[in-house]
């Protein structure tokens, strides 16, 4: 029998795992019965590979070493397997689950994929390789709602592949924005591997959000800007958009007024309305159009005055930075919930919508911008730094985190969240800032642009509030994850509902992949809560403990040491074994070498992350050649994420040397 | 015997989507509570409890289902290179190694445990109390159907021994569907064969 290539890869790995425990217990004086643990261990990874279902392969090898653990005594062993399912059935940090999936499938099937592509690669013509960032852009907020990687992928190797095959976009490049974007989902908080993590390590998964969410945003970041410091350098990979990808077409009554009068939206509807009636626009159109138009001026000034009220009220501000880490929902916390994420409403479409710096006016706003093409990046993700505004409420870390040069909505993110470290001065500023920004805005919003802005407005803006009022609520203590969870879920089924796609069947399936889907996830805890039990049992974590320590390894060599051990596990195995398999040897030892747990899930999610991009099992390369041409090869795929997976294993080293990134929005919040 | 086969698919199947629409309920009711908590200031102290009981139950009810669609997560870095055959030998061998013992274990532990929460009549511990052990009983039934289940398996894996293919399954709604994601965002299979002429051809040098 010939054996193919691909499974000689897997007979070596499991070959060296059994010669591995070979010589442990060779070399091992007297056999205890922690040896048996370790040989358990060994044995199950060479089991799972074999292919049965994990659940199962945990459950029956947990029970036969249980059962050899307590000397073959048949009622301790029952007792114990039955509490260990109890226990799982119980567990009140899993029952997030289901409602986060339950949540991702409804959105998933909102359809709203495609306005949300269209809108941000037309706001975002004129950046460099604007498609691949647009694309990763719509991945980081698509999966962040969804977390369903197979989906996303697919999706987006329909919608975003053939325009960048269009637009004459190398394949590689476009494969590999896809995949990687696709995988975002995974670590962006709601994710499900974080309540994983956060039940099987006892960590909080409020904490774990918190704490995920500027790396994750980070490494969307870092993306992004390769893809734009990539297709700078090398404009071939990524040629810009012919004109026709980017005309933006005009209703025909707005066509009308801004042949007639004004392209400038604001003065050309005010005209429009006070002028003769010779135009034959209805009034009532033109006051809807002037409504869009107006409403980031008037979230300005909600933010504005609702700032303006916390920075004279002292008390109350302080009432509720403390009391935010409660479960009281103090009247003004509400204001700043519905007003930050609003400063992203304003902001966005201004720069990102920006096709030529129209003047030097527009410079005093974002001072970064006065040169124009290639400073609009830093425009265009101020999508993404607002969150930081909205959960955190400090100025400096969007700045600071994301790596990206400063953002100009970070002009406007100041104004709400200024106050709180100083009250007058900083708040004026702010404020003068905030409205110089929006008069520039203003200044260049042209019909075009509202048309985008109005896109924008109806599939953007909705998932991004979506996700930070979730976020937002389990991050500053509002509700629980899982009535987040639950809400997001109701909000799936308004989402839904409000784009007309909310019909028995829709339903019917998301219901049913939900079931299947926490089966899935939940039997794998019932089957290693049993397997961890046993192993605890034989005594294998003291052998692994011992073993640990007697090699005197720093906290740095530790921590490199583990992260390298689950990079390699993440070849052969998917990463919900890893972290319910694994992760329970782990946690004990990171208090012997002062790691926080909450700094190394960060670390295991990012890295697990990689586990998604790197070949042969990497899924998403899959999906992709799924819906790929017939010519575009699965090679050409994998070379393609290549350096996505090098970025991330920078995101790992980044978050090592700075675990502020991750460490300060949590111990803002909780310590 | 395929008949028998495909009554058990579909006896797992019916009670895996019935419990499923828990979700709904778990859904509106948790949103409902937090809106009576923040809203209406008033919170019931049992219904975290029921909650869970809930989830419990939905996750239990579905792995038979689960197991009946194939979607329990397996390690795919050999096993999907494997010819079918060889497939059905292993999972057949490991049914009998894991499964089984498993499975067996299970139930029955499960089921004196409940029967001992049914003698005492067992309730949570809250101001509310609520029965527990009709949620105890949740064990037993969910691994009784998993087993039935199991055993159908088996069978599969011997009618793939003999026959060098896996019988056919039930059709079922699957995550990546992507003949219905290609009509969500209207793509035709022409327009992907379509786009091969911007791959196929190498670009001229400029």
């Amino acid at each position: 029998m010939k054996i193919r290539k691909e499974l000689w890869f897997g007979f070596i790995l499991m070959a060296l795992i059994l010669l591995g425990i070979a010589i442990v217990l060779l070399r091992a004086e007297t056999i205890t019965t922690g040896h048996y643990g370790l040989l358990m261990l060994a044995l199950i990874v060479v089991a799972i590979m074999l292919g049965f279902p994990t659940a199962f392969t945990l459950m029956g090898m947990g029970m036969i070493f249980t059962w050899i653990a307590y000397e073959r005594d048949t009622t301790k062993t029952l007792d114990l397997m039955v509490q260990a399912a109890f226990k799982v059935m119980g567990n009140d940090v899993l029952i997030s689950i289901p409602l986060f999936v339950f949540m991702g499938y409804l959105v998933e099937r909102a359809n709203l994929i495609e306005k949300l592509f269209r809108s941000l690669h037309l706001a975002m013509a004129r950046v460099p390789g604007s498609l691949a960032v647009a694309t990763l852009f719509t991945c980081a907020v698509f999966a962040t709602a969804t977390g369903i990687v197979g989906a996303v992928v697919t999706l987006m190797g329909l919608l975003a592949l053939p325009q960048m095959l269009k637009s004459g976009y190398d394949i590689k490049l476009s494969a590999g924005v896809i995949t990687a974007g696709g995988c975002l989902g995974i670590l962006i908080p709601p994710s499900v591997m974080l309540i994983v993590y956060g039940a099987t390590a006892g960590v909080s998964v409020v904490q774990l959000y918190a704490g995920a969410f500027f790396p994750g945003i980070m490494l969307a970041g870092m993306y992004i800007l390769y893809v734009i410091v990539l297709a700078s350098i090398r404009p071939d990979l990524a040629p810009p958009l012919s004109a026709e990808l980017r005309k933006v077409n005009l209703p025909a009554l707005t066509q009308r007024v801004s042949d007639l009068l004004s392209n400038r939206a604001l003065p050309g509807l005010v005209s429009a309305l006070k002028g003769p009636a010779n135009l034959q626009v209805p009034t009532g159109y033109l006051l809807r159009q002037l409504a869009v138009t107006l409403l980031p001026a008037l979230i300005f000034a909600l933010v504005a005055f609702g700032s303006y009220r916390l920075a004279t009220n002292p008390d109350e501000m302080q009432a509720v930075s403390q009391t935010a880490g409660s479960a009281v929902a103090e009247p003004p916390g509400t204001v700043k919930e519905a007003a930050r994420p609003s400063g992203g409403l304003a902001e966005p479409p201004g720069s990102g919508g920006l096709k030529e710096p129209p003047g030097a006016g527009t410079g005093l706003a974002e001072p970064p911008g006065a040169s124009g093409g290639l400073k609009e990046p830093p425009g265009a993700d101020s999508g993404v730094k607002e969150p930081p505004g909205a959960s955190g409420g400090v100025k400096e870390p969007p700045g600071a985190s994301g790596g990206v040069k400063e953002p100009p909505g970070a002009g406007q993110a100041a104004a709400p969240a200024a106050p709180r470290t100083a009250a007058g001065a900083g708040y004026w500023i702010g404020l003068a800032v905030g409205a110089l920004a929006l008069v520039g805005f203003y200044a260049m919003l042209s019909f075009q642009r509202l048309e985008i802005f109005k896109m924008l407005l109806t599939s953007f803006f909705p998932l991004v509030v979506m996700i930070l009022a979730v976020l937002g609520s389990i991050v500053m203590g509002l509700a629980t994850p899982t009535e987040a969870a639950a809400v997001g879920a109701f909000g799936g089924l308004i989402l839904a509902a409000a784009y007309k796609q909310l019909t028995m069947a829709v339903v019917s399936e998301s219901v049913y992949l939900t079931a299947k889907t926490s089966a899935m996830v939940c039997w794998l805890f019932v089957g290693s809560a049993i397997f961890s039990a046993a192993f605890a049992l034989l005594g294998g974590q003291d052998l692994v403990e011992k073993w640990v320590l007697s090699m005197n390894l720093s906290k740095t060599e530790f921590l490199l040491l583990s992260q390298v051990i689950i990079f390699i596990l993440g070849w052969p195995l998917e990463w919900t074994e890893i972290i319910v398999i694994f992760m329970p040897i782990f946690i004990p030892l990171l208090d012997k070498f002062g790691v926080d747990p909450l700094f190394f899930g960060l670390l295991v999610a990012l890295n697990l992350q990689t586990a998604f991009l790197s070949p042969p099992v990497a899924m998403a390369a899959f999906y992709l050649k799924g819906v790929s041409p017939p010519h575009v090869t699965l090679n050409q795929i994998f070379a393609g994420m290549m350096p996505f997976m090098g970025i991330q294993v920078l995101a790992i080293f980044v978050l090592y040397m700075w675990p502020q990134i991750g460490l300060w929005l949590p111990h803002l919040l909780y310590k | 015997m395929q008949k028998l086969m495909f009554a058990v698919d579909r006896l797992s199947t019916f009670m895996g989507k019935a419990f499923a629409w828990s979700i709904v309920i778990l859904t509106f009711g948790i949103t409902w509570e937090v809106f009576s908590r923040y809203v209406m200031n008033t919170p019931h102290d049992w219904a975290l409890n029921l909650q869970i009981m809930l989830y419990g139950t939905l996750f239990m009810m579905a792995g038979a289902y689960t197991l009946a669609k194939n979607n329990h997560v397996r390690g795919d870095v050999l096993y999907g290179f494997f010819e079918p055959r060889t497939q059905a030998w292993l999972d057949l061998i490991l049914y009998f190694v894991f499964f089984l013992p498993g499975i067996v274990a299970l139930t029955w532990a499960g089921w004196t445990y409940s029967l001992e929460a049914l003698a005492i009549r067992e309730k949570t511990f809250s101001a509310t109390p609520l029965p527990l052990y009709p949620f105890k009983f949740i064990i037993p039934l969910s691994g009784a159907l998993l087993l039935l289940q199991g055993v159908v398996e088996i069978a599969r894996c011997i009618i793939c021994i003999q026959t060098g293919e896996w019988p056919s399954r039930g059709e079922d709604v699957v995550e990546v569907d992507v003949e219905k994601l290609k009509a969500m965002v209207h793509v035709k299979d022409e327009d992907i064969i379509a786009l091969d002429k911007y791959v196929a051809v190498p670009k001229e040098p400029k």
